[in-house]
């Protein structure tokens, strides 16, 4: 599989000199599925540079962690949502009270947005994700809840041969009182357990995480602990904070590469994996 | 395997309560009890660990204010799991410590996102003579 970072940053795009290495978009990751159809992990503002004019493109399936701003800001700007010729399947969870048709609808709608979601071009399908696993074309995708505020998942994709965990909004030390607990009361456990490439919130330090506690994210440190414990085998710190720039991403993140305690990759958008 | 989101948050919102809290899975199986619930059932859960609903639900001798034991149906927590829907009750047990306690229980079904039954929860108050 071909995963290319497309939007890395969390919570607002953070254009400018300062950003440029890591990038400033919010998040989105494309992920190659067959010839004929691509995946996208969230609608950031990152999903504005994912091609859709490929030939032979027939099919997107957009999954969406969940619905805060910074993960569908970008969905009615994507140019692949104005094609006619092509289907397009937003995934993502519903709410107890609401699904994901209503929940879109509420942005994808006058007075924040012009277009409606009924009048986009393409062949639209809207689904309230399944908890569980199911099949796109290419990827067999597994979604679970997470803890993180509002109905969150995060997901698992896996070609038949290798897999990706994608879990870019996470607070799974919340109220633990030793991070990381054992698998079984560890949040995400499933999606996260001997991943070939786990994608994973990283969006403060320990030394900012006490004053954010609930708000729904995790410590790069945290997560570098919890990708141990959990067997991944390549981990790609993601949904960096807004404050954070390029050299304050540098200083933090050298010394932990060089300790070669795992394989770590900070995310930095327009870079491409290949899984 | 790793409980659902919605078990672990009750874990985790159980662990800093201050009011004794069981909890059960989808079979009833105990899962988890907090430190206030230790008191009241004599043992630590670092000790009792993980029980099935047999074990548990007899475990603790339930009766009425007669003597007479409780039938594991009529238990707050079987009838949240099983009826799904809240339950009261009040009766004595007798913990680990051979202690006979009177509490009163109130237990819920732990109903998830999309509807989904994921096991009940319990609170006990402890009843004391005026």
């Amino acid at each position: 599989m071909r995963v290319t970072f497309k939007g890395v940053r969390g919570s607002i795009p953070t254009p400018g000199p300062q950003t440029s290495r890591y990038g400033g978009n919010t998040s989105c990751v494309e992920v190659s599925a067959t010839d004929t159809s691509i995946a996208v992990l969230d609608a950031g503002t990152g999903i504005r540079s994912v091609d859709f004019s490929r030939p032979g493109l027939t099919r997107i399936d957009i999954l969406l962690t969940h619905l805060h701003m910074d993960h569908i800001l970008g969905l009615g700007f994507f140019g692949g949502l104005h094609r006619a010729d092509l289907d397009v399947h937003i995934w993502g969870p519903a709410s107890t009270v609401a699904g994901l048709r209503e929940r879109l609808n509420r942005y994808m709608s006058p007075p924040l947005f012009p277009v409606r979601l009924r009048d986009l071009p393409c062949r639209l399908t809207l689904h309230d994700v399944p908890l569980g696993t199911f099949e796109i074309p290419g990827l067999s995708i597994t979604a679970v809840l997470l803890i993180h505020p509002g109905a969150t998942v995060g997901y698992r994709l896996s070609d038949g041969s290798v897999s990706i965990s994608y879990l870019p909004d996470h607070e799974p030390a919340l109220g633990s009182r030793r991070f990381p607990e054992v698998a079984q009361w560890t949040s995400g456990y499933r999606l996260m357990a001997e991943s070939d490439l786990l994608i994973h919130d990283s969006q403060y330090t320990d030394d900012e995480y006490p004053s954010h506690v609930g708000w729904g994210h995790s410590s790069i440190q945290q997560t570098v602990r919890l990708a141990e414990a959990v067997g991944a085998r390549h981990l790609v710190p993601f949904h960096h904070d807004p404050s954070h720039d390029d050299d304050w991403l540098d200083q933090i993140y050298s010394p932990i590469i060089q300790s070669g305690r795992l394989a770590i990759t900070p995310a930095r958008e327009a870079e491409a994996l290949t899984v | 395997m790793a409980y659902e989101v919605e078990i672990i948050l009750m874990r985790q919102t159980a662990s800093y309560l201050a009011i004794p809290i069981f909890v059960v899975d989808t079979d009833g199986d105990l899962v988890y009890y907090n430190e206030p619930a230790e008191e009241l059932l004599g043992q630590r859960y670092d000790e009792a660990g993980e029980m099935p609903l047999e074990e548990w639900s007899t475990a603790f001798l339930p009766t009425d204010e007669n003597g007479d034991p409780l039938p594991p149906d009529d238990l707050p927590l079987v009838i949240a799991l099983q009826a799904r829907r809240p339950a009261y009750a009040s009766f004595w047990i007798t913990g680990y410590d051979q202690t006979r306690r009177h509490l009163s229980v109130v237990a819920f079904p732990l109903t998830g996102q999309n509807s989904r039954h994921l096991g009940a929860v319990a609170m006990f108050w402890q009843e004391r003579p005026l």
